[in-house]
């Protein structure tokens, strides 16, 4: 019966079958898949968790200055089943960043991102920048008091442009401060504009990899190595073996999930702020901001550089530089070899060295930049004594250095020979 | 049908010309929706200016005033505050308020239209946060040197009680004076001077 429908479906719509047999049955892919392979898929899952919670939030939201803080609060009060819809989002919003900063770290592990890769890395990269702005006009919604001022501080980047900032600024909130305007279209932006972009982005970024292929933990190409019937020796269909697999890594990453929503959904005011328990209140800031943990690193860059020549602009363009320079890692990096395994010291120094700062940047980004005291000295060159901005400005060095130097400290690296086939 | 690999050169033309005409369409269509998205009537009359009544403003007390969504502060300074600004001129990164962030009428040493009053947009220049009122006597909290002025919780920047950034402050400029004026010595204006009006 299955099989008789199938072909009546078959013959009048062959393209599905087409379709399943690129993308899974016949897509070989390395049999050494590790660990670090788990995260794209759990991304895809993250994705549909993300849009499935949100429908359903959307069903009791209220878009509106006077009614958004309460509604969310008719959510998780009123609303059966609410709370668990509202959790699940909010804890879905940080394990987005969470795989997706492990799947970007696995790219540059393994130099998924060399070539012929490159613009997987590019549609990967327009990806992760959607997802950030999905994330900055979500956090508006609740309306809180961290949402509130945290949008204002974002705009007003944009407001340090020179000449057309402050129009620009205005232009983003359609009004002279963030109010019911800005609420009301930053939630037409997270529910439909940003996520059809995002669709239609992990789509390009999957067709891009299934053209080239994907990469391997030994980084090396499996297509030179053919049987008979033109079948990679050393690949394997994706369904069932890593269908199965990333099955398995994705009962591992719910079982952690869950465990966060149902009894730590907060996660100590990392996931969700308290401030942001408070109505958001126009006249009046938080004794402290921060943005959410996956924003921290940038934000750090742009608390480090110090305002030049009466102007806020420098800070903003190294934080948007910061994240733009990824892009060029595809042209920075000058290895002759792709994997971690076969790559010299200076590479596996640096990108040590990559991880260690990012992670400062991260954390000195939810702290206020009093955390780590003041230096007891005076000295010409200190117009801050604070340590924690000076440590932030090192790391924000270091950070740029780990990019600027790539090409010179890939190229020279002393690499191991890399094997013909993959080594498991 | 000519099957010659031969372009035909005028329905190339005609292909041309109209790809040109219906992208600038799209281009044109894409109008009404960016400006939708400028402030729209409703909130630009919101932006209009608000009246205060000073004779509730005490000496040394800092009035919070809404006006385009924004908090303005009214601080009535004593005699003690003033000096204070005085001497804090060598630590301020522009004393003189070169920078264009007042009308005019403001661009003075106290940086008002009368010395004891200052009016000021209370957001911060780094990145609009609202800063708070730490007079002298919050030395404890604010370091020894601390003379009194405004502090902002976000990123840390410090203005004396003139709205003036001190060095060091991730601030670039000083705080913004609104336009105002005064209808007469206990009902003032904000949002609106004669420069304004005249224009």
């Amino acid at each position: 019966m299955a099989s008789r429908l199938w072909s009546w479906i078959d013959s009048r719509m062959p393209s599905l079958g087409e379709e399943w047999r690129k993308h899974a049955a016949e897509y070989y892919a390395p049999k050494n898949f590790d660990f670090w392979y788990f995260f794209g898929s759990l991304a895809l899952l993250v994705l549909v968790i993300q849009i499935v919670s949100g429908i359903f939030l959307t069903m009791n939201y209220k878009p509106d200055a006077g009614l958004a803080f309460g509604s969310v609060e008719y959510i998780m009060r009123d609303v059966p089943g609410g709370w668990i819809i509202r959790y699940i989002h909010s804890t879905g919003a940080s394990a987005f960043f969470i795989v997706v900063y492990l799947h970007m770290f696995r790219a540059m592990l393994y130099g998924s991102h060399k070539e012929p890769r490159e613009l997987v890395w590019i549609f990967g990269m327009l990806i992760y920048l959607t997802l950030m702005g999905e994330a900055f006009f979500g956090y508006l919604l609740p309306w809180g008091q961290m949402s509130y001022w945290g949008a204002q501080v974002i705009v007003n980047l944009f407001g340090t442009v020179p000449f057309i900032g402050p129009d620009l600024a205005l232009w983003i909130r359609g009004d002279y401060v963030v109010s019911d305007v800005t609420l009301n279209r930053f939630f037409a932006l997270h529910v439909i504009a940003f996520p059809l972009v995002l669709l239609g982005l992990v789509v390009v970024h999957i067709m891009a990899l299934h053209d080239v292929g994907s990469n391997n933990p030994d980084g090396v190409d499996i297509k030179k190595y053919k049987d008979s019937s033109g079948r990679p020796l050393d690949g394997i269909p994706f369904h069932p073996y890593y269908t199965v697999k990333d099955l398995m890594g994705a009962v591992m990453f719910l079982a952690i999930f869950c465990f966060v929503m149902f009894f730590i959904p907060e996660v100590g005011g990392y996931f969700l702020e308290y401030n942001n328990f408070i109505p958001a209140d126009p006249l009046k800031t938080p004794q402290h901001i921060a943005p959410v943990w996956y924003f921290t690193p940038y934000y750090s860059v742009l608390r480090a550089v110090p305002p030049l020549f009466h102007s806020q602009f420098p800070g903003v363009l190294a934080m948007g530089a910061a994240v733009l320079i990824l892009f060029f890692l595809p042209w920075l990096d000058r290895s002759p070899v792709r994997s971690i395994r076969y790559r010299g010291p200076r590479y596996k120094s640096a990108l040590a060295i990559f991880i260690v700062v990012f992670l400062i940047l991260g954390f000195l980004g939810t702290e206020p930049t009093t955390v780590w005291g003041q230096f007891g000295f005076e000295a010409f060159f200190l117009d801050t004594k604070e340590r924690a901005t000076w440590a932030a400005r090192l790391c924000t060095l270091a950070y740029f250095l780990f990019f600027i130097l790539m090409p010179w400290y890939t190229a020279r690296d002393k690499v191991k020979p890399v094997p013909e086939r993959v080594t498991h | 049908m000519n099957d010659q690999k031969k372009i035909d050169r005028t329905r190339r033309k005609l292909l041309v010309a109209t790809s040109v005409v219906g992208g600038a369409a799209s281009v044109g269509a894409a109008a009404p929706f960016v400006a939708s998205m400028w402030p729209s009537e409703r909130a630009k009359a919101a932006g209009a200016p608000v009246d205060v009544d000073l004779s509730r403003v005490g000496p040394g007390e800092l009035a919070v005033i809404e006006w385009r969504g924004k908090p303005v502060w009214v601080l009535r300074r004593t005699k003690e505050m003033l000096e204070a600004i005085k001497q804090v001129d060598a630590r301020v990164s522009d004393p003189k308020s070169e920078v264009d962030q007042q009308p005019k009428y403001a661009a003075n040493e106290f940086r008002s239209l009368k010395p004891e009053l200052l009016v000021l947009v209370g957001v911060c220049t780094h990145l609009g946060c609202s800063p708070q009122l730490k007079t002298a006597e919050a030395k404890a909290e604010m370091g020894a040197d601390w003379n009194g002025g405004f502090y902002c919780p976000c990123h840390g920047s410090k203005f004396d009680l003139a709205g003036r950034v001190y060095r060091g402050s991730p601030a670039p400029t000083n705080l913004v004076v609104p336009p105002y004026e005064f209808l007469s010595d206990n009902a003032l204006k904000i949002g609106e001077d004669k420069e304004t009006k005249g224009a």
